[in-house]
């Protein structure tokens, strides 16, 4: 990898000066950006870690949410928001593996919008809302295709707000070399719907699947979505699996995901 | 360029670093601790596992300078005071946890971060620690037995 400057705040302040000069990037966990680095596919001229920020680190919880600083691992996301929210924490114990899962970070995650990341099918589903140093983000307006979001340069993820679902699930068929999910679908019932995001599926990214939302909340059970299954024709084609294999396993994920939230 | 300190295996240790330069480079070239591996240097094969404050991380997909400061712990920190094999290392040779030997430094430290969380796990739990430990020789049958072995438990004669 080319090399850089490394810079190491302890605050959102101070980070967010440091990602102000030209050609600066955020460092999370590195668990995506350092072997993108290393096969020079990305360089920066300045490294800013965001992993010693303590204002990012953490999950806490108040009135029916849950929130996650930015910089807060997927194995910490798996330990404490077991109780808040089962659903969440199952998510975030399923990413990769236990050394990823102790670096990898969910600002990270989101910020990367990895096709077949776990994370922003979590986020979508849920309705999150996506704080940054700038601003608040709703989770449907914040995935905008194929590894793009709607954070500006210099943008970070400060934390990360769920509001908890009365049920939910997540159901990932992984790809057994990488660990990603082939196809990943995240069901939430709450007072206002249904909500169903997919992940893995589209070459667009993370997507909601609304024709199932509607079933659903007129339904929820697996019945109810009964022979539905996704929408090929804008499905990722690789060696793994083919449109037409990814979108029947939309319809068979979802359905596990209604039959095992409980 | 930046020095990095570590506290490696109970030991204070500096090296001065690139920035870009990986833990596992700063461990293998500038401290001589090369029982740490590199098998695939695209975080999937968990040979360059190390403990960094307690936590299972792969080195290679760590920055040098990330770790300044911290308390890491390598293979060579393994074995007991006199030298001889761990619990776990001894485990490893006596239920054949290894053939070539090249993924060992990685498994002996993922098992260690196992146990220290899950004294007992099940077989089905150490599989899925393991699972970012890649074996190309053993079929990891021997390496499960190992673990099983080390936390005490009895070890299932044949695979399933
Ligand atoms: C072997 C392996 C298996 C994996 N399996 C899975 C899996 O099953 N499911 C899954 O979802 N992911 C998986 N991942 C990816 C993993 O979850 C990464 O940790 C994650 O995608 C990126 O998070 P990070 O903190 O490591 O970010 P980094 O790699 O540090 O950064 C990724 C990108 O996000 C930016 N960034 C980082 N933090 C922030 C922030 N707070 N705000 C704004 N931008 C930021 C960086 O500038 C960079 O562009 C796997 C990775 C590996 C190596
Ligand atoms: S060398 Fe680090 S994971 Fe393979
Ligand atoms: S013993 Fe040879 S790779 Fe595991």
């Amino acid at each position: 990898m080319y090399n850089f400057e490394f810079s190491n705040p302890k605050t959102i302040e101070n980070a967010t000066k440091a990602l102000s000069s030209e050609d600066a990037q955020a460092l999370g966990g590195g668990q995506t950006l350092l072997p993108t680095m290393k096969q020079r596919l990305a360089s920066a001229e300045v490294l800013v870690s965001l992993s010693g920020i303590s204002e990012m680190v953490g999950v806490s919880q108040s009135d029916g949410t849950v929130s996650i600083g930015g910089a807060t691992t997927h194995a910490e996301v798996a330990r404490q928001s077991r109780e808040a929210y089962p659903a969440l924490a199952q998510l975030a114990g399923k990413i990769g593996d236990p050394a990823v899962r102790n670096r990898g970070t969910i600002g990270g995650s989101l910020a990367n919008n990895d096709p077949a990341a776990c994370y922003p099918a979590g986020a979508l589903a849920s309705g999150a809302t996506i704080q940054t140093n700038k601003r608040e983000i709703q989770a449907d307006e914040f995935f905008r295709g194929m590894f793009e979001t709607a954070l500006d340069e210099g943008e970070i993820i400060t934390s990360v707000t769920f509001p908890v679902p009365e049920v939910a699930n997540y159901q990932k068929f992984e790809q057994p070399a990488s660990r990603f999910a082939l196809v990943g679908v995240f069901v939430a019932k709450t007072s206002g719907g249904v909500r169903v995001a997919v992940t893995g599926a589209s070459n667009n990214g993370v997507y909601r699947w609304r024709e199932a939302e509607a079933a659903l909340s007129t339904d929820f059970s697996a019945s109810a979505i009964d022979g539905m299954s996704g929408d090929p024709s804008d499905m990722i084609e690789d060696l793994h699996g083919s449109p037409a294999y990814r979108a029947h396993l939309v319809g068979v994920l979802t359905r596990r995901a209604v039959s095992s939230c409980s | 360029m930046p020095t990095v300190t570590m506290n490696i295996n109970g030991r204070q240790m500096s090296a001065n670093v690139e920035n870009r330069t990986l833990l596992v480079a700063a461990l293998r070239e500038d401290l001589n601790l090369t029982g740490t591996h590199v098998g695939c240097d695209t975080s999937q094969c968990g040979a360059c596992l190390v403990h960094v404050n307690g936590k299972a991380v792969k080195s290679c997909t760590m920055l040098a300078v990330e770790a300044d400061g911290a308390d890491v712990e390598t293979i060579e920190g393994q074995a007991n005071a006199d030298g001889s094999l761990n619990v776990i290392q001894q485990a490893f040779q006596d239920h054949h946890g290894l053939q070539c030997g090249f993924c060992t430094p990685g498994m002996v430290m993922s098992a260690a971060a196992l146990l220290k969380e899950n004294p007992k796990p099940t077989e089905a739990e150490i599989r899925n620690h393991l699972e970012g430990n890649i074996c190309r020789c053993t079929g990891y049958q021997g390496i499960v037995n190992a673990i099983m072995a080390a936390s005490g438990q009895s070890v299932a004669m044949a695979a399933e």
